[in-house]
């Protein structure tokens, strides 16, 4: 890592196969530490930039799995143990009983789990970004599209990684302060 | 540019979204309405209605809290009254928000994109007034969270077997994730207002609520992850929930409600009010804040084709009920049938066939799918009946149960009527501030429609492989 108090590069495409490209480019000169913006989903920019999977179905899977054997645990648990009721001669683990409420609670947790497991693994809430420092990166969450190099990626030099960047086709390329 | 969408291509339907929209006119749009839009004298004499009504159900809760549910209608036989009407009622209203949003995510209907936020809301909303009645109905509400097994010192637990705890379960669930649900959706669209907006005061305000969302490509992916698995448990936790509240009918064992078409019956029942309660919100709010070109006649038209075939499902339920009744031979049964044809309130039945099934079959004509200010009002007759519905359910029911010497009528009080026409105002107020504080229409999902975000690079041109 070369210390020179910028964050990074980051330029700015019109559209997204401009954004695209270059994100593809950029992959295959070497640059790792890149990430990109775009208004709204855009599957094939984050393949662009290596991102493949995500960890957020397995989050979810835990959760949801926990919330299963969690709710039939303690219906089986109260109805047996601490809190056992003869109703009408019925066995205490009368556990068809049980599937609604160990149903519903899966749904909660899995649920919950897959949007705080998304939320912890974007690192949100993030009151302070630097790339939030570039005042034309508000367009990002209107028309534009974004590419940033990282400086702590080991490819990373001020001048030829902007001559590389300018070469893509961008609008304009910025530098963004630590 | 003015090229329609791909979803339309081949047939002659409206687009679902106007050509001629770009990334930015979207977020000019729909950002527009939260923030440059000045606040009209329509919106002040709305809310003010609303908000007059909500201080009457107010004082309505503060009276029945003082006074106890003796200030209802209720006593036996029918214990059960306006406070279960109103809350099958309303959460019903709720579950076409959920479907539109997570069962038409999955089916992959692009049209969904423009309804799926206000729609939610409104599930929120319905749900949050759904949720009061029972706890209204407790008799003893401040003790709420006994419904809920926590370790306690009277070394007691809730009754797992019994459908009451189920439907504790079912609706906090289903609030819960709706709620998540709704957030996760808004949070680009927080991030987009808080880019928006000169003012520091909403600036901060939307930028605390979008957690610092910056559009990242990595967060998109997770996001979108998330998003759909959410559709994908929401799925059959909407499914499961109006299942658990006709549990609450069909596992007892009073004349009318003992029966195992229920559940789907009650399920296709929610929708069928569900989007009639979308129509009634959609309808004028595209034509007050001018989003036509948004909210299309495309979007209008579907609602009324499901609110056609849900009722059709409900009416199935009927004649089910009605055949059962003869053919299971049961002489309760029978003179259930017979009451609700012919007992006192032979009048709900005959008006609620009436509203749910004659009038809604208007629908079949084109011209009147076309025509919003019919279908505002075919839609309000169908919340009307959906309503009769459950007055029907449970209030003939028990008041004509078994023994001739328990049988009774029902007249629900001031109170009565004040906490139900309250939760509309409550209802009301929340759609009120809903279209003046939050972006009505997903503006990163509607992004995704235009054909300026369709992707011409092809994968393998320039695929690196490490």
């Amino acid at each position: 890592m070369k210390d020179t108090g910028i964050y990074g590069l980051l330029a700015e495409f019109e559209n997204v196969n401009d954004a695209i490209t270059a994100a593809r480019s950029t992959y295959a000169a070497g640059y790792r530490k890149i990430d990109a913006y775009s208004p709204f989903p855009v599957e094939e920019l984050s393949e662009a930039i290596g991102f493949h999977k995500n960890g957020v179905a397995l989050i979810c899977l835990i959760g949801g799995l926990l919330g299963c054997t969690g709710a039939f645990i303690l219906q089986w648990w109260i109805n047996t143990i601490s809190y056992p009721i003869n109703i009408g001669g019925r066995p205490f683990n009368s556990w068809p009983s049980f599937i609604i409420v160990t149903f519903e609670m899966t749904i909660l947790f899995s649920g919950l789990s897959a949007v705080f497991g998304m939320l912890a693994l974007n690192g949100l809430p993030m009151p302070y970004h630097p790339v939030f420092n570039v005042p034309r990166f508000e367009f990002a969450s209107k028309d534009r599209f974004f590419l940033i190099i990282f400086s702590t990626d080991k490819n990373y030099d001020p001048a030829r990684t902007r001559q590389f960047l300018e070469r893509l086709n961008p609008i304009s390329v910025a530098e963004v302060p630590a | 540019m003015a090229k329609p969408t791909e979803v339309e291509v081949g047939e002659q339907k409206a687009p679902v979204i106007q050509p001629g929209h770009t990334f930015a006119s979207l977020n000019e749009k729909i950002g527009g309405i939260v923030l440059k839009r000045p606040i009209k004298g329509g919106w002040i004499l709305g809310m003010f209605i609303c908000f007059v009504i909500l201080q009457w159900f107010l004082l309505a809760v503060c009276w029945l809290f003082y006074k106890g549910v003796g200030v209802w209608g209720v006593n036996i036989p029918v214990g059960w009254g306006f406070a279960i009407v109103n809350f099958v009622w309303w959460i019903g209203i709720g579950h076409a928000g959920t479907l539109i949003s997570a069962i038409l995510l999955l089916l992959r209907q692009q049209w969904r994109n423009s309804i799926n936020r206000f729609a939610e809301a409104m599930t929120l909303f319905a749900v949050a007034c759904a949720g009061m009645f029972p706890i209204f109905h407790l008799g003893r509400p401040w003790l709420f969270y006994w419904l809920f097994p926590y370790p306690n010192t009277m070394t007691y637990w809730p009754n797992f077997r019994s459908p009451l705890v189920w439907d504790v379960f079912a609706v906090t669930t289903y609030l819960t994730i709706s709620l998540v649900f709704w957030f996760v959706g808004l949070i680009p669209d927080f991030a987009s207002m808080r880019d928006q907006t000169d003012n520091k005061l909403i600036r901060f305000i939307y930028g605390s609520l979008a957690m610092g969302w910056r559009n990242s490509v990595r967060h998109w992916s997770r996001y979108e992850t998330a998003y759909l698995l959410l559709g994908g448990l929401a799925t059959p936790l909407v499914l499961s929930v109006h299942t658990v509240v006709s549990f609450d009918f069909s596992v007892g064992i009073v004349p009318g409600w003992h029966t195992t078409i229920f559940p789907p019956y009650f399920v296709a029942g929610a929708i069928y009010s569900g989007f009639a309660m979308v129509l009634v919100l959609a309808i004028p709010i595209r034509k007050f804040y001018g989003i036509e070109d948004l909210i299309t006649m495309r979007h209008i038209e579907n609602s009324a084709m499901v609110m056609l075939a849900t009722g059709w499902i409900v009416a199935y339920g009927y004649a089910f009920e009605a055949f059962m009744n003869w053919y299971g031979g049961d002489p309760y049964e029978s003179f259930l049938r017979w009451n609700r044809l012919h007992g006192p309130y032979a009048w709900t039945y005959y008006l609620l066939l009436f509203t749910n099934l004659v009038v809604p079959q208007v629908l079949w004509f084109k011209k009147i799918r076309n025509n919003t200010v019919l279908l505002f009002f075919v839609s309000l007759d169908v919340l009307v009946g959906m309503w009769l519905e459950r007055f029907v359910i449970v209030i003939v029911s028990l008041t004509r149960d078994f023994v001739n010497s328990s049988f009774g009528q029902y007249y629900p009080t001031q109170w009565d009527w004040a906490i139900f026409i309250g939760t509309l105002g409550f209802f009301s107020a929340c759609m009120f501030l809903f279209m003046r504080l939050l972006p009505a229409v997903s503006i990163s999902e509607l992004k995704t429609l235009l054909p300026q975000a369709e992707v011409k690079v092809k994968h393998e041109e320039t695929e690196v492989h490490q």
